[in-house]
């Protein structure tokens, strides 16, 4: 297992190689080969933890399926603060909290994504994550109250926690 | 062919423009640093999407090789690594004003809305 | 198209001019490091600008994508660094 994880870490810095050299000569596609060689014979622990490929592959087709909306999202979030800033009378527009809300999501990388999602969405950045505590920077009252919204369920459907 | 790419160029670079402007002027008007998070944090990743967009899309036209194409998958990679960057950025400089006590600037006093209460956690 | 690139360069050098407003009379640290980072956001597209102006793309692309990370990682030493302090505001 660990001798497959370390395979699988060594092509995906080989394609990152390639991407950033663009050679293929002898000196610097041997350079690439041997040091991708090296980092994926020390850590190859980092990237594929106690984890399968396969699960790995399906969370990351996932990941990719949900990148339209989310960019959807960032329209609609840059929209709103288009609107704000260009508002002369921008202050009465406005009515920020911090609002604190527990969440259900438990692996790192899925609260992860969570955070810098509410961060892209509209109206609402994230302060503090504290255990499962989730303190979070809204704009207005009708942004506040709609948290956490059904953007939890997506995101905890991407990593496998329904 | 050539005057679509350029035209859709000239319009993506245009757009970030806009999009920057905003940003720039809501970092300058919103009250506290939470609210300006807002525009910086927002305002940046879709305007820089947009413009290293255009300036692939660019590229791909300008000088179509093998070379080219690199280049252009390095702008992307750009525009990923902002995508994921500008909000864990965003999220710790405000971590770091929240602990050292910055208060948030709001209309009724009320600071924080506490919904973990009545839980029973 | 290069004088296209020349005047969106001058315009996000106007953008630039505006943040350091921010970047040298923040009210609190903070807004110091916010107004340093997002100059930073539109110096790493500057910096292509300036490449496709020059026709030198193949160098500057990469001088960009190391500009990001750094300012990515200043960014993150620096707030790291005031939550140690614990810099107030009333205390700037």
């Amino acid at each position: 297992m660990v001798f497959m994880s370390g395979i699988v870490t060594f092509f995906v810095l080989l394609i990152f190689w390639i991407f950033m050299s663009g050679l293929f000569d002898l000196w610097h596609f041997g350079l690439g080969m041997v040091s991708c060689a090296l980092i994926a014979y020390m850590s190859n622990d980092l990237l594929f933890k106690d984890m399968k490929v396969a699960s790995k592959g399906r969370e990351t087709i996932r990941l990719i399926k949900y990148m339209p909306w989310l960019l959807y999202q960032i329209y609609l979030a840059n929209i709103y603060v288009v609107k704000l800033a260009l508002h002369p009378k921008m202050s009465h527009l406005i009515y920020p909290h911090i609002v604190k809300f527990r969440t259900k999501l438990k692996k790192d990388v899925s609260v992860f994504t969570f955070a810098n999602s509410i961060t892209l969405t509209p109206g609402t950045i994230t302060v503090l994550v504290e255990d499962d505590c989730f303190y979070v920077h809204a704009i207005d009252i009708p942004v506040a109250e709609s948290l956490p919204g059904d953007m939890e369920k997506r995101v905890g459907h991407i990593f496998g926690e329904d | 062919m050539t005057l679509i790419i350029l035209t859709m160029t000239a319009a993506l670079l245009v757009a970030g423009l806009f999009f920057f402007f905003a940003a720039t002027v809501g970092f300058l008007r919103f009250p506290d640093l939470y609210t300006r998070m807002h525009a910086t944090g927002k305002g940046d990743t879709l305007a820089l999407l947009l413009m290293v967009a255009g300036l692939a899309l660019f590229n791909l036209y300008d000088n179509f090789c093998w070379m080219g194409m690199v280049q252009s998958v390095k702008l992307l990679f750009i525009a990923v690594f902002w995508f994921i960057a500008n909000p864990t950025a965003t999220h710790a400089v405000l971590r770091a004003a929240f602990e050292s006590g910055v208060t948030p600037w709001t209309k009724d006093g009320t600071v924080i809305i506490d919904k973990t209460e009545g839980e029973g956690a | 198209m290069g004088n296209f690139f020349l005047g969106t360069a001058l315009a996000l050098c106007f953008f630039i001019f505006l943040c350091l407003y921010r970047a040298v009379w923040g009210p609190t640290v903070f807004d110091r490091i916010i107004g340093a980072g997002f100059v930073g956001t539109k110096t790493t597209i500057l910096l292509l600008l300036i490449g496709f102006i020059y026709r030198r793309i193949d160098m500057f692309v990469d001088l960009a994508l190391v500009y990001s990370i750094l300012n990515f990682i200043s960014t993150l030493i620096v707030s790291k660094y005031f939550i140690k302090k614990g810099v107030h505001s009333h205390q700037l």
